[in-house]
């Protein structure tokens, strides 16, 4: 316990926020090639993709930024009984700022009064960091980069929606994901993910919007109503002929990831955190095994 | 798939339509928000000072038959002083639509890149000039980077880096024309054919 008292995870962090900005996930990637064999060929639909897998690849050749707008570092961190949320804490922000350094994240932390950019990545709640304390014995931290762009597209609705003639049930929720998706259009950097939460209050469904984002692309949601709601929004979202970057075609979403929270009788809040298919996300294990720190990353 | 040097002819930009791939090569110039704000006013609805008189001239031989980039750039300055584009992507472009189309007349543009498209007021400036507007593709900022092979020059540094108006050499930077000189929009017809499909995926429950 001692140990996870003195231990300087700085580098570590620093490495996490290289990969997430410069490695795009391997499901992301299987993706995108995939969506490029089903566009037309010859199209400006599948030329994006193309460019888009060509961009990724260089990316992490040159260990450069995948996207120039490096967004929000999100962190949400699961720690064994212990550990110092206090001194994760100022490591995690050192490492960003020596991130922006190396020019793995752009200087993106604006302060809203002054209208100055702090430089570094740190500020007022920058970056976001989230805490829970789990059971297990190691330390798990997943990183997300959520862009400018496609947060301003992202969305909340309060049901009943008279104009989308929605309701308080599954069948509502489809219609105003299908209409954020169609508000969307090519803006949010498309072919998108959608992080989607039904309930909570207005600031816990968007952070359990985003932790959607967290999801591998091909896993199952446990709740199958869920899962099949999941699954026709993806078909149906395609069917909308938005296409990559807006151009028309047959890609508009990749994945669509849906958490439910308890809610108030009086509410009922639909929040969808529209993630461009720069989905970059990055995880991180850490495990202390006798004298030896065991550090991995996926 | 076409491939085209700065300047561009009129015939070249007539001979484009939306959905036509473009690689593009030559001299382009960087421009987002503070540059189009101060060209607006210092050399279209202002006549520029003696001071910035050298720069206007510049700007008119850069831009006649030219392509304004709408991008802020993460850049990297070598020990020698030169410069180099790390990350290049473009930005959203409808922010410009106020002064898009005065700044396309006045300086004989030939076209805009960004991303997301732009509106009427763009649309029809395309139609007269003519012009076009090229879409980027929105995140690829490592591929473009390595499409810019020179950092000529720099206007404007005290805008800061994104804003500063920098003057490129790129070679085969991939974009695709989104609105063309006969009034055409792929953002226009996407909206309206998938507004159609909204309506009736939510006919049925």
């Amino acid at each position: 316990m001692d140990r996870w008292r003195t231990l300087d995870l700085t580098e570590e962090f620093v490495e996490l926020v290289r990969r997430a900005a410069t490695v795009l996930p391997a499901d992301m990637r299987t993706a995108i090639a995939e969506a490029k064999g089903q566009e037309e060929p010859g199209s400006a639909a599948e030329g994006a993709l193309e460019t888009i897998l060509l961009n990724v690849k260089m990316a992490e050749e040159h260990s450069t930024p995948i996207c120039q707008d490096t967004g929000t570092p999100i962190f949400e961190i699961k720690y064994p009984y212990g550990v110092s949320t206090k001194a994760l804490s100022e490591q995690i922000r050192k490492a960003v700022a020596i991130a922006t350094q190396r020019a793995y994240l752009r200087p993106n932390a604006v302060d809203s009064v002054t209208g100055q950019n702090s430089g570094d990545n740190t500020g007022e709640d920058f970056p976001t960091l989230h805490f829970q304390e789990w059971d297990q014995d190691h330390l798990h931290v997943d990183l997300i980069l959520k862009g400018g762009g496609c947060e301003n597209v992202s969305t909340q609705y309060k049901l009943p929606d008279a104009k989308l003639g929605a309701g308080r049930d599954l069948e509502g929720v489809r219609r105003v994901v299908l209409d954020a998706v169609f508000q969307a259009q090519g803006k949010g950097c498309a072919p998108g993910v959608l992080g989607v939460a039904i309930g909570g209050d207005r600031g816990a469904s968007y952070i359990k919007a985003k932790q959607q984002l967290l999801r591998p692309l091909d896993d199952t949601n446990p709740d199958p109503q869920l899962a099949a709601l999941e699954q026709r929004i993806l078909e149906e979202g395609n069917q909308l002929g938005i296409g990559p970057m807006g151009f028309g075609g047959k890609t508009t979403l990749l994945g669509v990831k849906i958490g439910a929270l308890h809610r108030l009788p009086a509410s009922y809040f639909v929040s969808v955190a529209y993630m461009c298919w720069a989905n970059r996300r990055a995880s991180m294990d850490v495990t202390l095994r006798d004298d030896n720190v065991e550090v991995n990353y996926a | 798939m076409h491939r085209l040097t700065t300047p561009i002819s009129d015939e070249e930009i007539r001979g484009l339509r939306v959905g036509d791939t473009v690689y593009l090569n030559g001299l382009i110039m960087t421009g987002r928000d503070a540059a189009h704000k101060f060209m607006i006013e210092h050399f279209i609805k202002g006549t520029p000072s003696e001071e910035e008189l050298p720069l206007y001239n510049e700007l008119k031989k850069l831009l006649d038959g030219g392509v304004i980039y709408h991008c802020g750039p993460v850049v990297k300055k070598h020990e020698d002083g030169t410069w180099s584009f790390v990350a290049a992507g473009p930005t959203t472009s409808i922010r410009e639509e106020v002064y898009q189309a005065d700044v396309i007349r006045h300086f004989n543009l030939k076209g805009v890149i960004g991303k997301g498209g732009m509106g009427p007021r763009t649309l029809q400036a395309c139609r007269e000039q003519p012009a076009v507007y090229f879409h980027a593709i929105g995140g690829a900022a490592s591929l473009i980077a390595q499409a810019v092979k020179e950092v000529v020059t720099v206007y404007k540094m005290e805008f800061g880096v994104p804003e500063a108006m920098w003057v490129i050499r790129v070679e085969d930077f991939p974009v695709v024309v989104t609105m063309d000189s006969h009034g055409n929009s792929i953002h226009q017809q996407v909206e309206e054919a998938s507004r159609a499909r909204l309506e009736a995926l939510l006919e049925a429950d």
